[in-house]
């Protein structure tokens, strides 16, 4: 799809002239050394925060108050955070990253199920609404997903689903912003001869998607279904109204529970209490599933980013 | 062999989209079409009947409006909500199009790369796991910026969330989550300004602020526009970060900070769905509208 925008018109082997050029860039470069200083800097901001949380897992609370907050703390404390935090309640965390990729599994499923014939069917067939639809799926995508969170909560509640798993799982797979991407995908990749051989062919309108389009569909699933899994992964607001009971939470949610219990920001805890580091260890869990992602997919992410101006 | 020369020649249009007579279009974007429904219209249409209507079900006007207007903490959070928008717009254009012209410019393509990485990580960390770090980061006692915030005399936790700075802190939470993914964008962007033009600009001596001011920037602005709208429908339901932090300082800080969660205190708090649902209604038009407008002027989408 926008492969143009992902990687810059240099993959191929370099001019003469960008040769020439990078010395000079360099020289001017070494003139001012104020653009390298500000990147620098914003790479801190960026990263310092994350590599205190990696250390802070490692820490016992005292360390973390007052050892170097960049130090190494001992793989004993971290394995003592992890009895501790697996401990809590009775291996809840554990639980809610269950939940967690429960959830998301079963919306990434269900997704890919529904947008991957809409996407096929907006590009490349004509139908009365499609232009309506298309429209509708552009304002909707726009729209941030937490504006529908209390309304959904009423909807549910009239139909007795708070507190079923569906109640979040359902809304997770509308997901327009999926749907847009694959249109995109298929009204640029899927040439319109190859559609009419087939249909020429005597191919039935379904064995024209099975055949041609499914099987061409998998960068757009892989597409959708980063970005399904990341919204629906770090989602708070939904699970937060939507799944009141414990046993229930994604990690998303568990944390808040966790910070509650931390007597730090909570003095009102009694026995319950968790200790910083087990809570920055927590933190540490639930992201690793979505960090594990980005590492395997950054290109994805940028083609999605640029989809919306694939069409110049 | 004659159908399919036909078809060749019958047009350029025809071939835009493969035309077949049927329904299967239809077959085909049913389950979104009823997800659409199930989880876009009818949340929307079930909003707005009980903002227009009271705990009776009998209509009742504006009133849930003028009732959620009228509670001391609405005017409040709106104010709130508002000073975070400036801040937070303002931030993400001036230091977004800033970093990812400086990237854009390294000499060196593996440092860039690696760079716009990094900027991008903490986007892992979306949601309650962002405000996690930054209770720490901000936190005096354990912070590894600790010496920058006694600097700024901040020595304790409650004086970091004292409530004047919230704005600026939530500013700081979404920065951190989110300018990471809006440089690779403006990045990607800019790769997309002809060699030919930034070089014809070189030729006619425009240093690297020229350039960027009068080329780079004019051609980004379509971008900026889309990054600007999705920041704003996004700053406007801020829910997480005043939520979890008015959990961090014991209802301290952050609590009925913005309006959606205003929303959610009417519904679970006071038991009052009808004037949660009126505040929600506004949230609704306002992400509708902005999304709307932009999709109808902007061009940037192509909807044929």
């Amino acid at each position: 799809m926008s492969t143009d925008y992902r990687t810059p018109a240099p993959s191929a082997p370099a001019p003469p002239g960008a040769r020439r050029e990078r010395p000079r860039r360099a020289r001017r470069r070494s003139k001012n050394p104020l653009p390298a200083l500000v990147l620098l800097l914003f790479a801190v901001f960026f990263v310092l925060p994350v590599i205190w949380l990696l250390l802070a897992a490692t820490k016992t609370d005292d360390q973390l108050v007052h050892a170097n907050p960049l130090s190494f703390g001992s793989w004993h404390a971290l394995r003592a955070n992890w009895d501790a935090l697996t401990g809590y309640q009775g291996d809840t965390v554990m639980l809610w990253l269950r939940n967690s990729a429960l959830y998301t599994f079963l919306a990434l499923v269900i997704t890919l199920v529904v947008v991957v014939p809409a996407g096929y069917a907006l590009a490349l067939t004509e139908f009365r609404g499609r232009h309506t639809l298309l429209v509708a799926t552009l304002v909707v995508m726009l729209m941030p997903s937490a504006t529908l969170v209390v309304p959904l909560f009423l909807e549910m509640n009239a139909v007795h689903l708070i507190g079923s798993m569906w109640s979040v799982i359902l809304p997770y797979s509308f997901y327009p912003f999926g749907v847009y991407l694959a249109y995109i995908y298929f009204s640029t990749a899927i040439p319109r001869s190859l559609l009419e051989a087939a249909r020429l062919d005597g191919c039935s309108e379904f064995g024209t998607f099975r055949r041609i389009a499914l099987p061409l569909a998998t960068p757009v699933v892989a597409l959708v279904g980063f970005f399904s899994f990341v919204a629906n992964w770090t989602n708070y607001f939904l699970p937060y109204v939507l799944l009141p009971q414990s046993n229930q939470f994604p990690v998303q949610v568990g944390l808040g529970t966790l910070l509650d219990d931390v007597p730090q920001f909570n003095p009102t805890v009694g026995s319950l209490a968790v200790q910083r580091p087990e809570l920055a260890l927590a933190t540490l869990l639930a992201i690793t599933p979505v960090l594990v992602v980005f590492l395997f997919s950054q290109r994805f992410l940028i083609a999605g980013m640029l989809a919306g101006a694939t069409k110049d | 062999m004659s159908i399919s020369a036909r078809n060749r020649a019958e047009s350029e249009r025809a071939t835009r989209r493969t035309l077949w007579p049927g329904r299967a279009g239809h077959g085909f974007v049913a389950l979104y079409v009823a997800l659409l429904i199930a989880f876009g219209v009818v949340p929307t249409g079930y909003a707005i009947y009980f903002a227009f209507t009271n705990a009776g079900n009998t209509f009742a006007g504006f009133s849930n409006f003028t009732d959620a207007a009228a509670d001391f903490r609405f005017l409040p959070a709106v104010g709130h909500v508002a000073l975070y928008l400036v801040l937070w717009l303002l931030s993400l254009v001036v230091l977004v199009i800033g970093l990812a012209l400086l990237l854009h410019r390294l000499a060196s393509r593996r440092v860039s790369k690696a760079l716009r990485f990094l900027f991008y990580i903490p986007g892992a960390l979306a949601g309650a796991a962002s405000v996690m770090v930054w209770l720490f980061v901000l936190d005096p006692t354990v912070s590894p910026v600790a010496f920058l915030l006694r600097a700024l005399g901040l020595a304790t936790f409650d004086q970091v969330v004292a409530p004047g700075g919230l704005p600026l802190l939530f500013t700081l939470i979404a920065f951190w989550t989110g300018a990471g993914g809006w440089i690779l964008v403006m990045y990607g962007a800019l790769n997309n300004i002809s060699t030919d033009i930034l070089e014809a600009a070189r030729i006619d001596g425009a240093g690297a602020w020229q350039t960027a001011r009068r080329i780079q920037i004019p051609m980004l602005r379509k971008w900026i526009v889309y990054m600007c709208i999705l920041a704003f429908a996004g700053g406007t339901q801020l829910f997480v970060e005043p939520q979890l932090l008015s959990q961090a300082s014991v209802g301290v800080a952050g609590r009925d900070y913005s309006p959606n969660q205003l929303s959610y205190d009417f519904a679970f708090q006071n038991n009052n769905v009808n004037t949660a649902a009126s505040v929600s209604v506004e949230l609704l038009l306002l992400g509708l509208v902005a999304a709307a407008v932009f999709v109808s002027r902007s061009g940037f989408f192509d909807v044929d």
